[in-house]
């Protein structure tokens, strides 16, 4: 898992190699133009003052001047190729994940789940931003710090040096130790808030329930009991993230003292001078401050790789559905046939269609009802090869589904979902979907027959009247008509209304069935529908029950045949008597 | 109308104080022990110095003195961490405590709150104060008044120190470091232009994600993959274009002010430098005075990240405050009778009401009504004519304007609240289920129901058969409002917490809406059973659900037009009938014939 999400960034991180080189190798620079300071120092105090060389003071303050102004430019030139290849890098990974998107199998959507999708593109991609910015900026100056001034101590004097190869561990030990017992809790603690969120919404959202059946004080009793537990559960994390800073504050100074005596002796014994000692504790102040950025960055590109990882699973799923590429001719008298189909949704428990077969001819109407949950949507879905059946066959105009490329299949069948989902633009440009070079006189004729014209004409822009996101500037049942008129634009061959008319009045339902009805040429028209009324008139209805199918035939035919058909018809129209 | 009365920061303060006034001990305790961390902090550079200037040379060094000046180091060293980690301690114990009342009482006051206002007020805006808010004002309140009072402290320390120490050095270093503090504001100046439209840009992408990945279906549907990826594509480029320039420009600040930093560093070290070699202060002192160099310009960039951080947490606080300040429902009379369920006989009586949502805007107008006991009353009309509003007032989840509703011949507002709730069954076409178990679903009218109750609900409800098949049976958890359960399904849920408890009355507003035709009708004869000899008020919208009503209350524009039994309604030739057959003009269009 841990490879694969290094393989991840590394494959984004290539466009940008130079920069990913560039960025750590600068600041690696001005590392070590940082731990030249205190040598420099030492030499003014050895030296400088020692010999009261006024001359060599000042140009040594000149070289520190040089290396501040050196450091600042290499760490200037390291920001800016981390930024280039940090977000470049995102944006990289969030065209790649989105065009991923764009070919993932619908079962595939399902099972991942919208929100995921969103989440990885934008949130998980910016943690891998924030991440790779840093993992750049610090990952070679920090440990070099570290280690470099353990070195320098070295060079300076081995003795007490030795003071900084004992702190060290002990400090790493108490960073990352702290780090590895505390980041549980920390979680543990969000998902407590996460927790104590949830109610709060709970008893907004269902205020009159718990108003109604009088639970007021049970509700606060539950609220303030998942509320203490986040407290101590904070407080518990807390009090171990409290010890941080006092800990290796004490570990590091005490070990300024060591290096005190230490070097105290050693200026006696004539081996250091006193210069030298106080470069020694400023290099033991530098190793604190670079490891707790240390263990940040390692936080953060943790956090940055577990994103990554994520956003990896997305990219590793394939589509599983096969398009081939050659356009094929579609032909044929037999618009849609099903062949003994069954359909089990990958991951579902049972089949959702079972040994469905029906035979509908090229400009037919037919019908399909049903409750809800027995399968009318799956029928549709097989029909536009959102899904492959799992047996038996779908063939559209003689073919079997899986011989046309999609691009003709899409232009072949439109569907027209339950959702009636419009998208920010225009109403033109919305229109426009169902076929990108149709003209005004396309688009309002689509219109029309959408019973959409008249308010379409009302609109002060027209077809130019903006269209907010998801198309909430309009009321559901002129969205269904505008999805509708959207598929009609498409001229497709088969036109599947997936219960979209639901939120139409039945007036303009009416209307709408008689317009498709009056429709020139040979679409075939597939309408979904809980209604009776809305389907009566079909050539042929298919009843669904629990995804099996318990009629096929007419409106006539099946009242007197089809029993589930008559109980459906009767619960809706039957005057008086049913619920008396 | 609009409750947009901003709360001054100054009031703001004050309250936070009253709830800090619990654990002021622990504020007193944080202040010194914050002052205690800076002293020890700030001598450590002078016996540092001092510990060098002991060291004079080879066969020169003092251990004697030495030893004093490291044991105290040691010392103090000591303490500035005990100091630390007690002042960490109580600052935890007050934010995490403070945040942990103001919730506990911001829950409470949810439950008194009047409907209208949370009806008016989206829970995402409520539940943001309640979580985030109080989050952000507990962080930035507490632990940056206490940051800013050590920094303040430490500056002032830091300053008297070098100046005791040597005069001029001092003032060389307090005129270079607030140099840095004003490259970082101008940096923070030029770059927050850029974070601005790199947040822009992310909205709209985002927005726009959110919509292509929503309809991602109908995208493919569509063939309209390459479009979007244009677009998406196009609003990239120029997010990658603004994020580069937000990101490196504010990444410079680090380096710049380190850079000025130096420059005080080695200003510190040329001036210290010759005015050693004249003698003017020790090679200790020069030492001392690197080490405070280094470090002063330090609490000023955290003192102008803390000031951003109060303004915010005061503004947070301000918004939770006004959520708690907000007007509650009127309490229960004093004297308010508790009516047991068997003292509710189902009458329901009212007189003259009025009532409007918009002071501006009458709905409900004189409005009169007797129900009998047991009878059951269906309420149609056309959309936003008053029907679930009427629902409101009978439950008291808004009071009238004018009139009075009674139950049992007691005004209702004579009666405890929960008495008069108690004696309602309510099920509404909005499905609200808890975070929880199916069991405890069901059973949220009465939660010492047994087993056999809560089965015996679910198959009257229909329910029973999914609920067995779902994984764990009635243990199943559901998450917040209902997770993977279909619309048809919670509905069966709701229906079951009314069939437990049984009241002795109730209220369907659009029971039964989102379960297919025919399920309702098996669960008709459970309803049917459930209203025998129960006062029942019945919103259906459809017209072949309510025809068994004993009245039916016509109504329009807040008011009833019409009144009386399902035939007689017909007869009338009224609104009534109008809708009634609009229904079955569809069935008899085209040659279908006249339904059954």
């Amino acid at each position: 898992m841990k490879q694969r999400q290094h393989r991840t960034l590394l494959r984004f991180l290539k466009g940008y190699g130079r920069q990913s080189v560039l960025a750590p190798l600068f600041k690696l620079l001005e590392a070590l133009f940082d731990l030249l300071v205190p040598l420099v120092v030492a030499e003014i105090i050895n030296v400088g003052i020692a010999g009261e060389d006024a001359g060599f003071i000042l140009r040594r303050c000149g070289l520190l001047l040089a290396l501040g102004v050196v450091g600042l430019l290499c760490s200037i030139t390291a920001q800016w190729f981390a930024a280039q290849a940090a977000i470049g890098c995102a944006c990289a990974m969030r065209h790649t994940l989105f065009r991923h998107i764009g070919t993932l199998d619908f079962a595939q959507m399902d099972a991942l789940g919208g929100s995921t999708l969103i989440t990885r593109l934008t949130s998980d991609i910016n943690q891998v931003q924030n991440g790779v910015n840093m993992f750049l900026r610090l990952f070679m100056r920090s440990p070099f710090i570290v280690f470099g001034s353990v070195i320098m101590a070295f060079t300076i004097d081995w003795r007490t040096a030795l003071v900084f190869a004992g702190a060290v561990p002990v400090l790493g030990l108490i960073v990352f130790g702290l780090m590895r017992l505390t980041n549980p809790l920390y979680r543990g603690a969000q998902n407590q808030l996460d927790r104590v969120l949830c109610l709060t919404r709970e008893n907004l959202t269902g205020a009159r329930v718990v108003r109604a059946s009088g639970r007021e004080g049970e509700e606060v009793r539950q609220f303030q009991a998942a509320n203490q537990r986040l407290t101590s559960l904070q407080l518990r994390v807390g009090r171990l993230a409290a010890l941080l800073n006092p800990l290796t504050y004490v570990v590091v100074n005490l070990a300024a003292v060591a290096v005190l005596y230490v070097g105290g002796r050693q200026v006696e014994g004539g081996v250091l001078l006193s210069g030298d000692v106080y470069a020694l504790t400023n290099y033991m102040g530098q190793i604190l401050v670079e490891l707790v950025k240390l263990a940040n960055t390692i936080v953060l590109t943790s956090k940055a790789l577990a994103c990554a990882g994520r956003i990896q699973s997305v990219l590793d799923v394939e589509p599983e559905m096969a398009f081939p590429e050659a356009e094929v001719p579609a032909e044929g008298e037999e618009a849609v046939v099903f062949d003994h189909v069954d359909l089990t949704y990958p991951g579902a428990g049972g089949e959702s269609l079972k040994d469905i077969t029906f035979t509908l001819r090229r400009g037919e109407t037919f019908g399909i009802i049903g409750g809800t949950g027995s399968g009318k949507t799956s029928v549709v879905n097989l029909m536009a090869r959102f899904y492959d059946a799992t047996g038996g066959q779908v063939r559209l105009f003689g073919r079997a589904v899986a011989d046309y490329p999609k691009e003709q299949l899409r232009t072949l069948v439109a569907v027209v979902p339950q959702r009636a989902q419009l998208f920010t633009g225009t109403i033109r440009s919305n229109l426009l979907w169902g076929n990108g070079k149709a003209d005004d006189a396309a688009l309002w004729a689509a219109l029309e027959t959408a019973q959409a014209a008249d308010f379409v004409r009302e609109k002060p822009l027209g077809l130019e009247e903006p269209v907010e996101q998801g198309g909430r500037n309009f009321s559901g049942g002129q969205r269904q008509r505008l999805t509708i008129a959207r598929a009609l634009v498409q001229k497709p061959a088969v036109l599947i209304l997936d219960d979209s008319a639901s939120a139409l009045d039945f007036a303009t339902d009416a209307a709408l069935r008689r317009a498709l009805r009056a429709l020139e040429g040979e679409m075939t028209v597939v309408i979904v529908s809980q209604r009776t009324a809305s389907l009566r008139h079909a050539d042929q209805i298919l009843v669904l029950e629990d995804g099996r199918q318990a009629g096929l035939g007419s409106h006539r035919e099946l009242l007197e045949r089809c029993e589930v058909y008559r109980e459906i018809y009767e619960s809706q129209f039957q005057k008086g008597g049913a619920g008396a | 109308m609009k409750q947009t009365k901003k709360m001054p920061s100054r009031p703001a303060l004050r309250r936070l104080l009253g709830y800090l006034r619990p654990y002021r001990l622990q504020l007193a305790l944080s202040l010194v022990l914050a002052a205690v961390s800076v002293g020890t902090q700030l001598v450590l550079p002078i016996l540092t110095g001092d510990a060098i200037d002991v060291m004079l040379g080879a066969g020169q060094v003092d251990f004697a003195a030495l030893g004093r000046i490291l044991g105290v180091m040691a010392v103090s060293i000591g303490l500035t961490a005990a100091a630390q980690w007690g002042m960490n301690e109580c600052n935890n114990r007050m934010a995490y405590c403070v945040s942990r009342d103001l919730r506990n009482d911001a829950i409470e006051k949810i439950q008194v709150l009047p409907l209208k206002y949370l009806d008016r007020h989206p829970a995402g805006d409520l539940v943001s104060r309640v979580i985030a808010d109080v989050d952000v004002l507990s962080d930035g309140l507490l632990v940056g008044f206490t940051q800013l009072f050590s920094g303040v402290l430490t500056i002032l320390g830091t300053l008297g120190l070098m100046l005791y120490l040597s005069v001029p050095i001092a003032l060389v270093v307090a005129v270079i470091t607030p140099l840095s503090i004003l490259t970082a504001g101008f940096i923070a100046h030029k770059s927050e232009k850029y974070f601005r439209r790199q947040s822009e840009i992310r909205g709209e992408q985002t927005a726009f994600v959110n919509e292509r990945i929503e309809g991602q279906k109908v995208v493919q549907a569509f063939r309209q993959e390459g479009a979007s990826q244009e677009i998406f594509d196009e609003i990239n480029g120029r997010l990658q274009h603004a994020s580069l320039r937000a990101v490196f420009y504010s990444s410079i600040t680090n380096p710049v002010t380190r850079f000025v930093n130096s420059l005080a560093y080695a200003a510190v070290a040329l001036a210290g430098a010759m005015y050693a070699v004249r003698g003017g202060i020790t090679v200790g002192n020069l030492a001392s005075f690197l080490g405070y160099a280094n470090q002063y310009t330090k609490p000023f960039n955290e003192i102008s990240g803390v000031v951003t951080e109060l303004q915010n947490a005061l503004t947070c606080a301000g918004r939770v405050f006004t959520l708690l300040d907000e007007a509650e429902q009127t309490p229960d009379a004093p004297g308010a009778l508790d009516l047991a369920p068997e003292e509710v006989t189902g009458a329901v009586e009212l007189r003259d009401v009025d009532f409007r949502y918009a002071a501006d805007r009458p709905l409900i107008e004189d409005l009169n009504l007797s129900v009998q006991p047991g009878q059951h009353v269906a309420i149609v009309g056309p959309t936003g004519c008053g029907k679930t509003t009427l629902i409101n007032l009978l439950m008291r989840f808004y009071d009238v304007d004018g009139g009075a509703i009674s139950v049992s011949g007691h005004d209702i507002r004579s009666l405890r609240r929960h008495a008069l709730r108690r004696s309602y069954g309510m099920v509404l076409q909005d499905t609200w289920l808890k975070s929880g178990t199916i069991r405890e679903n069901i059973a949220y009218g009465k939660p010492d129901a047994t087993e056999e109750e809560i089965v015996a609900a679910a198959k009257l409800a229909h329910a029973h058969s999914f609920i067995r098949r779902l994984p764990a049976g009635y243990d199943t958890v559901i998450a917040e409002d209902g997770g993977a359960l279909s619309q048809g399904q919670k509905q069966l849920l709701c229906i079951a917490r009314v069939m437990l408890y049984l009241p002795p009355m109730l209220i369907l507003d659009e029971a039964t809406s989102s379960i297919d035709t025919r399920t309702e009708l098996k669960i008709q004869d459970a309803f049917d059973r459930m209203m025998a000899g129960r006062t029942s008020f019945i919103v259906a919208h459809r017209l072949s659900t309510i025809r068994s009503a004993d009245v039916i209350l016509v109504m329009r524009d807040g008011h009833i037009v019409e009144q009386g039994s399902h035939e007689a309604l017909l007869a009338q030739k009224g609104l009534y009938a109008q809708l009634y057959n609009s229904q079955f003009d569809q069935a008899a269009e085209g040659p279908g014939g006249q339904p059954g």
